[in-house]
């Protein structure tokens, strides 16, 4: 594992020179390193780049960690992840993404994750992702993320772009089974002229599913933004999402979230707000001490990190 | 010492909303800032924490001139401002609030005596968001610790503190105003129309149509504020 891959694995995956308990280390399309546990069984997959995680039901409150990472230009990092988690498991799922480079080649990874939880099974799963280096090479991350939710299964999901990244194309899809339950806190930051798109369809398939959806996204520089979301009630089922977005500078942000009720008892509900950082805010913040730009700086921080 | 030596301050369409306010507040001392609605006071509290900046006159802190300093700069020479209307923010918790004010990370210990002093129990408050799921009355408490969070500050404003908040912690405020004043070190500048906060001024000075109508010792002022009131300058609320 090089140096890189160790900052990298610092800001995206909590990494303190080691990981406990399950994990994969991916760098360049490489395997690094990998650990299975009693509990959690990592192996690579025959037909195509990439991993079948199993789980099985004993793991409780147990980590596995998938983290990858892209250290140089001229990579181009496709892998199909799937996670099978069996019927009462609860474990924390983190699977960070840092792509750097510091020449003129795109440092790219494109991270397929597929979930599908057995009847009751809990996880919380946190994606970061980075960008670093000086080269004029594309930081590129396009994750894209499939959830299938059994009876009464729950996942939370948290993904962080926490900057650097000069392009992604996020997709999320879910579908949720009876009693299931989907939570996704987004939190997302372009700065300078980078692009983000994110897309999320969430499927209430089962009766009384639930799923809330925020996302909160700071767009600064001449960044531009694309948001949007379908949920779709097709019985009865309850469905919130909430878009906030916070412009700096000439950065834009286009949000189009969509609703739709196929069943009377469906409840769903959208708010959102895109705007600039409210000047009583700064103000406010200057009485206790802060200057106007690091009022801002705190202002973004607590927007981004709140639920 | 606080001196404002003949401010004045006009809205940007030129309305003249404060007229020549001539005021000093000693360390240690209690000023109650009160007189009828949209009479000046709010602006004179504004003027004080560089919230405006005056058309005309002087604001001075220890003989240093101040009147060109912004909100930030007055705040690191020991301003502080309880607004009227407390801000919201989005993610932003109360512990980030009482941080940034403190200028530091807060124990436990300090969170629940900042708070403790707003009647506040800081084990269910410091990682809440200051957002619209905290009340009128909580998001009022937490605007006022933020101002007693502050450990370099020498002049407290607080503009109209009681408003929104429930009895008990109306009366912990009137406690707070009173250990605050025996400290000696600090400034406290209050608008209010609460007879209970007037009641424990060393100095109440009237303001009305921008202007100082009555200043003086409480001894000397409260008396007269009561006849006043017939006269419209003071509409002393007794609720509390």
């Amino acid at each position: 594992m090089n140096i890189t891959t160790e900052q990298l694995l610092k800001a995206v995956a909590d990494y303190q020179g080691k990981f406990q308990g399950a994990y994969n280390i991916r760098e360049n399309g490489e395997c690094a390193a990998r650990q299975s546990t009693p509990h959690i069984h990592i192996e690579s997959k025959q037909d195509k780049p990439g991993l079948d995680i199993h789980i099985d039901a004993d793991a409780q409150q147990e980590t596995v960690y998938i983290p990858a990472c892209v250290t140089h230009g001229n990579v181009d990092d496709l892998v199909y992840n799937d996670f099978y988690v069996a019927a009462g498991a609860d474990v924390t799922i983190i699977a960070g993404c840092g792509v750097h480079t510091d020449g003129e080649g795109e440092a790219r990874h494109n991270g397929i994750h597929r979930f599908f939880l057995d009847k009751g099974a809990r996880v919380l799963y946190k994606e970061k992702h980075v960008g670093t280096g000086k080269g004029i090479g594309l930081k590129r991350i396009d994750p894209v993320t499939e959830i299938t939710l059994g009876e009464g299964a729950s996942l939370e999901m948290e993904t962080i772009q926490l900057g650097g990244v000069d392009t992604t194309d996020r997709r999320t899809e879910a579908t949720l089974g009876p009693r299931a339950r989907l939570t996704i806190h987004e939190s997302l930051m372009t700065d300078g002229v980078e692009t983000a798109q994110t897309d999320f369809v969430v499927s209430m398939d089962g009766e009384d599913s639930a799923v809330d959806l925020i996302s909160r996204s700071v767009a600064k520089g001449e960044s531009r933004q694309e948001y949007r979301s379908r949920i779709k009630g097709n019985c009865r089922c309850t469905g919130h999402s909430e878009c906030d977005a916070i412009l700096v500078d000439r950065g834009t942000v286009n949000a189009a979230p969509e609703l739709y009720a196929g069943d009377i008892d469906a409840e769903l509900i959208h708010e959102a707000a895109i705007g600039k950082i409210a000047g009583e805010q700064i103000v406010k913040l200057r009485t206790l001490g802060l200057t106007e730009e690091q009022a801002e700086e705190k202002i973004i921080e607590g927007f981004l990190r709140g639920k | 010492m606080l001196t404002l030596d003949q401010v004045y301050w006009k809205t940007p369409d030129g309305e003249e909303i404060v007229k020549g306010v001539s005021l000093e507040i000693a360390p240690g001392r209690l000023t109650v800032v009160t007189g009828p609605n949209g009479g000046g006071k709010t602006s004179i509290a504004k003027l004080v924490a560089g919230l405006a900046s005056p058309t005309g006159g002087r604001i001075l802190l220890d003989g240093e001139e101040i009147t060109g300093l912004d909100i930030t700069e007055r705040a690191k020479r020991g301003i502080a401002y309880a607004f009227q209307q407390p801000v919201r923010f989005k993610g932003v918790t109360v512990r980030d609030l009482l941080e940034i004010a403190a200028g530091d990370a807060l124990s436990e210990e300090d969170m629940c005596s900042v708070l403790g002093k707003v009647g506040l129990c800081a084990r269910d408050y410091v990682d809440r968001p200051v957002d619209a799921s905290l009340s009128g009355g909580e998001s009022k408490r937490i605007e006022i610790a933020t101002v007693l969070a502050r450990r370099d500050a020498r002049f407290l404003v607080f503009d109209e503190p009681e408003a929104g908040i429930d009895l008990w912690s109306f009366s912990n405020l009137i406690d707070v105003f009173r250990s605050l004043k025996e400290e000696r070190r600090r400034a406290l500048f209050v608008i209010s129309h609460q007879e209970r906060i007037l009641e424990i001024a060393d100095e109440i000075v009237v303001i009305a149509d921008g202007q100082v109508r009555l200043s003086g010792s409480r001894e000397e002022i409260l008396p007269q504020l009561l006849t006043g009131e017939k006269q419209g300058l003071c509409p002393i609320h007794q609720g509390m």
